[in-house]
């Protein structure tokens, strides 16, 4: 079946034929700046959270489970790879939680000026390093 | 669409047309968007919660995880997290699927497939907590 979407994209030209409606030019004519670079990563650190779940259900079914399930999982979460993994969805966590702050300020109706939303964004970009820095020098110190 | 589109007759026209794509509000327009929110607002005190927890509970053994899930509080705040972080992910999930999957027969397929892991592992976390919490 055609994708219906396609009844979106019949128009006229200026001489009154129908054409295939033009689409807007591709993203990759834009040039990238601070605004639309934290976009895409809030998309991309809420994807790799997602597939952080995979580890996050399993560590509680392997506790719910047995003592030999919960050994593996946590050999496997105290590997260096283990850390590694930890480590970069700790970054994608801090990032997603401060940049979800600022859409929440964005969804009050506030900060949408130019020079605002470029604060907002360089404050969320450094808070999360923080943050995440703060959580692994904590962890690393708690272990 | 040849005719001026301030008129009334080509507005009744283009609605008409609107109702014939099927796109458009079906007065459910704004539930996803506003879930997306709750859900959002929820997981920041939530995520904070658990993030400390799990610090606190780094490489403890099995019995000292089961200990802290089996507390009422914990558990409670645990089913919490897990509602709402899966229910966020979903929505989210599913607009990223929708973007970028154009075919309608794949998109419909992945949703379908994306729903059905994500709502299976969220039932596999909540019994897990719930096993802990009243099984030990």
């Amino acid at each position: 079946m055609a994708d219906v979407r396609e009844a979106l994209m019949s128009g006229r030209n200026s001489e009154g034929a129908r054409v295939r409606r033009p689409l807007s030019p591709h993203l990759q004519v834009y040039r990238p700046q601070i605004t639309s670079t934290l976009s895409i990563l809030h998309r991309m650190a809420g994807v790799a959270l997602a597939v952080g779940t995979l580890l996050f259900v399993w560590w509680l079914a392997a506790a719910a489970d047995s003592d030999a399930a919960f050994s593996l999982a946590a050999g496997v979460m105290n590997s260096p790879i283990g850390w590694l993994l930890i480590a970069g969805w700790t970054l994608a966590l801090w990032y997603h939680f401060c940049n979800g702050i600022r859409h929440l300020w964005w969804d009050a109706g506030r900060g949408f000026e130019l020079k605002e939303a470029h604060a907002s964004g360089k404050f969320v970009v450094g808070a999360a390093v923080v943050l995440t820095a703060l959580t692994l020098i904590v962890g690393a110190l708690a272990r | 669409m040849s005719t001026p589109a301030n008129t009334r007759e080509s507005a009744i026209r283009r609605s008409l047309l609107g109702q014939m794509r099927g796109l458009g509000s079906a007065r459910s327009g704004t539930g996803h968007w506003w879930m997306q929110r709750v859900t959002a607002v929820a997981l920041v005190p939530l995520a904070i919660w658990f993030v400390i927890g799990a610090i606190d509970h780094l490489g403890s053994g099995r019995t000292a995880i089961v200990h802290w899930m089996g507390g009422p509080v914990t558990a409670t705040l645990m089913l919490a997290l897990i509602a709402c972080m899966f229910e966020h992910m979903q929505l989210g999930l599913q607009v990223v699927i929708e973007d970028y999957v154009h075919n309608e027969a794949r998109r419909v397929a992945t949703l379908l497939a994306m729903k059905a892991g994500t709502g299976l592992l969220a039932i596999l976390a909540a019994i897990s907590v719930l096993k802990m919490a009243i099984a030990g």
